[in-house]
């Protein structure tokens, strides 16, 4: 217990680490995700193609390699990245794929009688996706994201290899120094992540209501 | 070709998708292209980083590694699969007693990452685990137990879940029918629900295993001897990371691939006959760690 | 990027040897061994009753902890599986005198937060993993040696050998090492000036600093020297010291016949040159000199 209350601040340094980390990647998959959804349910083919190999590439790679390949193979492209850019690239890569298809199922659970109704009213394409279909299918995706960004904050623990300093890696320091320790350590930082868990769920859960009043 | 977004294309429509269409592949080309061109000016593509993986005790090592992964992904599975039922039987229970304990066991174990379970599990445990290691051939420090357990007390949980989901998902009639009949919850549970949720689930496991086998990766920080552990004994005596993460990289997505076609093939012969499906969410799929406190595994249909 | 180590034309030369199927050939990388009779075994030695050394010889085979991620010192050669490295040869040395060869050597990974743990509890008979002597340390197990001497110093890249002179100017450079390693905690402590940056093992480091996202790489000068062998144009070792790191073998503490003995071992191949072939074989690899062996503290 001890040991927890005299690494506080290290601790607590570790979790802001983890934050900046997830919110910066979670942002950054956002936007890929929502980019790579509209690529995937494009009209064009080969934007299709893409998408689709660069979805199926991620989702059966682990996560721990796409790591590797920010920290070792992306400065071979003349890119030098940090060890934080680093994890930010591979946690938002990764989770990218997911966002992506989150989005796209959303978007593909609207009937299609809804948009093809849209469409007979004379709404041009924008203005069918923004006014029928994507305000239909955010409120859909709000409860997968809300999984998906809780599942990359507990990935961004896999940066402790990476040389980025947050929980899990303050956790692993602490535990050499302190080894007798182990137990309570694990107990202090485990429920550090189940807070974070805990305040994200609650977020989307709050975000799944407003947008159900707003219908 | 119709879909929500847009109705079958016109003859201007097509003319402006050819074009995107045109640019599109350019643009990926291109950036290929880039990224190739740079890796070969910086050595990434000179024969003497690949010409380890030409040497048959390479191979050989590489071959161990892959059935080091297999066996601690099939190990897990099978484990966490035995995991799942007992605690979707406890969610599922009658008596909040079983229940409450179930709960939060799942809760927890799907909230911690993974990485931090595997580490405190080695750390703390792997003496007790040994036993594991022995049982399955893999004595290999003590690394197999930790790294099994931990994949257990995750994907147990994710799978819990699942089978909720499952049993949730067979009509509410068939266990309205056997209790008509007379029979027990035991019997309703045993002779109607599960194996009807067995057939709906069959692809939500098998996407699992995926998981499973992925965050097999996770090994290496405990130095189990996997795939990338493995890498890293031919990248310290060759110096060729990049490549080297490239052979791994490409026997996990072939792997997993496989994997994945079977899931979604077994899932589209089920909608063929226009059952339901249970899913797992995408969140699930990501591993490491996996979906949401409290959100069940997506129903589809 | 080059290969790391002189082993590149042996490499060329196994893969066209093992064309024909032969998969034992030695692929190098950055190990380097000794034929298997390279040193001496005692046939039928005599040992005091009751002691550690008596007990080994009887058995006839003995347990050595070293480490299997360290190219020439402590590697496990990926084609053979076989470990390799100066720390290995001393281990050899030393079965040698207890008269068990070579092959009855049972080599057992250990990483540096097991090492005491598998002394104490006898898991390995003796530890030879590049492991510093040091009183922290010595109050837990013995050791036997230093059977090497050197000091942390740092490799960089060549066109920065203007301003990267010493750990002193490294404020506001990024600095590579292993997680949890001495040579890291050292920086971290003394120089907290200098940015660090923490892989798994050397090579991740070394290849963030071909590539330029760090400035340098920090651990003991016999591993960086190997480094900068494999990749002469490019990189260099600092070549100033800023400790001194002595190699010793670790057993159970106040295990005092067991500590002479081994002392005795390490005295005789310092004499009759076996020590100099084991370098040779495995750090000498890399171009550097022996040297003088270094003066053993019989404590």
């Amino acid at each position: 217990m001890d040991v927890l209350i005299d690494n506080l601040p290290a601790l607590l340094r570790g979790f802001r680490e983890t934050v900046e980390l997830s919110a910066i990647a979670a942002l950054v998959a956002l936007v890929l995700g929502t980019l790579l959804a509209a690529i995937r349910v494009s009209p064009v083919p080969t934007l299709r193609w893409a998408g689709t190999f660069y979805v199926n590439t991620i989702r059966n790679t682990p996560l721990t390699l796409v790591y590797a390949f920010m920290a070792f193979a992306v400065p071979r492209l003349d890119f030098q990245v940090g060890p934080f850019r680093a994890a930010v690239l591979a946690l938002g890569l990764y989770t990218a794929a997911f966002i992506c298809e989150a989005i796209r199922s959303g978007v593909n659970a609207v009937p299609v009688g809804q948009a093809e109704a849209a469409r007979a009213l004379g709404l041009t394409f924008t203005g069918t996706l923004r006014h029928v279909v994507l305000a239909q299918a955010f409120r859909s995706v709000i409860p997968p994201l809300g999984s998906i960004f809780i599942a990359l904050v507990k990935n961004s623990a896999i940066a402790e290899f990476f040389a980025v300093p947050e929980a899990t890696k303050v956790f692993d320091d602490l535990v050499r120094d302190n080894p007798d320790a182990l137990y309570w350590l694990f107990a202090g930082v485990a429920l550090g992540y189940v807070i974070l868990v805990l305040l994200i769920s609650a977020v989307f859960r709050f975000l799944e209501t407003r947008l159900v009043v707003l219908r | 070709m119709s879909s929500v977004l847009y109705d079958a294309p016109g003859p201007r429509a097509r003319r402006r998708m050819l074009i995107f269409s045109v640019l599109g592949t350019a643009v990926v080309a291109l950036l290929v292209l880039f990224a190739v061109l740079r890796l070969k000016e910086n050595g990434v593509f000179s024969a003497r980083q690949w010409e380890p993986f030409t040497d048959p005790g390479i191979q050989r090592l590489l071959f161990k590694a892959l059935w080091a992964t297999v066996k601690a992904a099939l190990v897990a599975i099978a484990l966490a699969l035995v995991l799942g039922v007992l605690l979707a039987a406890g969610r599922l229970s009658d008596h909040a007693w079983v229940r409450t304990p179930a709960t939060m066991f799942i809760e927890f174990f799907r909230a911690v990452p993974l990485v931090l379970l595997i580490l405190f599990l080695f750390l703390g445990f792997s003496d007790e685990l040994a036993f594991i290691g022995r049982i399955f051939g893999s004595s290999g420090q003590g690394a197999f137990g930790p790294l099994v357990v931990g994949l257990m007390l995750y994907n147990g949980s994710v799978l819990a879940e699942v089978f909720r989901s499952g049993v949730a998902a067979v009509p509410r009639g068939q266990a309205e029918a056997a209790y008509a009949l007379g029979m027990r919850k035991n019997q309703v549970m045993r002779m109607i629900l599960v194996p009807q949720a067995t057939r709906i689930m069959l692809p939500a496991i098998v996407s699992q295993c995926v998981v499973a086998l992925k965050d097999t990766a996770l090994g290496f920080i405990i130095s189990y001897e996997e795939l990338l552990r493995q890498g890293r004994l031919i990248y310290t005596n060759f110096g060729n990371i990049v490549p080297t993460l490239f052979v791994i990289a490409a026997i996990y997505i072939i792997m997993c691939m496989a994997l994945s076609g079977l899931a979604s093939y077994l899932e589209r012969r089920l909608r063929q006959r226009g059952s339901r499906v249970v899913a797992l969410d995408p969140a699930a799929e990501m591993g490491g760690g996996g979906s949401a406190v409290g959100e069940p595994a997506e129903l589809v249909r | 990027m080059r290969l790391r180590t002189l082993a590149a034309g042996v490499a060329t030369l196994a893969l066209a040897l093992t064309a024909c199927g032969d998969s034992e050939t030695d692929l190098g990388g950055g190990g380097g061994t000794t034929d298997s009779d390279a040193y001496e075994v005692v046939a039928d030695p005599s040992f005091a009753a009751g002691s550690t050394m008596a007990r080994l010889s009887d058995a006839g085979s003995i347990k050595i902890g070293v480490k299997f991620d360290q190219p020439g010192i402590g590697n496990k050669n990926p084609s053979t599986g076989k470990p390799e490295g100066f720390d290995i040869e001393i281990g050899k040395i030393v079965a040698g005198q207890l008269g068990i060869a070579a092959d009855k050597i049972e080599f057992v990974e250990t990483v540096s937060k097991n090492r005491e743990p598998y002394i104490e509890t006898g898991k390995v008979d003796m530890v030879i993993a590049s492991y510093s002597i040091t009183d922290k340390r010595k109050q837990i197990v013995s050791f036997a040696g230093p059977y090497y001497v050197t000091g942390q110093d740092l490799l960089i890249r060549k066109e920065a050998a203007s301003e990267i002179t010493g750990p002193d100017s490294l404020a506001g450079k990024t600095v590579c090492s292993v997680t949890g390693s001495t040579p890291l905690a050292k920086i971290e402590e003394d120089y907290p000036q200098a940015k660090t940056e923490a892989y798994g093992t050397y090579t991740e480091c070394v290849d963030r600093l071909e590539t330029k996202s760090v400035d340098a790489v920090t651990t003991d000068g016999s591993i960086l020297l190997g480094y900068a062998a494999g990749n002469p144009e490019e990189l260099q070792v600092v070549g100033k010291p800023f400790s001194t790191e002595k190699y010793g073998i670790g057993l159970k503490k106040d295990d005092t016949a067991f500590r002479g003995f081994i002392n005795d071992s390490l005295q005789k191949a310092y004499d009759n040159g076996d020590w100099k072939k084991a370098f040779d074989a495995t750090l000498g690899k890399g171009g550097s000199e022996a040297g003088e062996p270094p003066a053993l503290e019989k404590y």
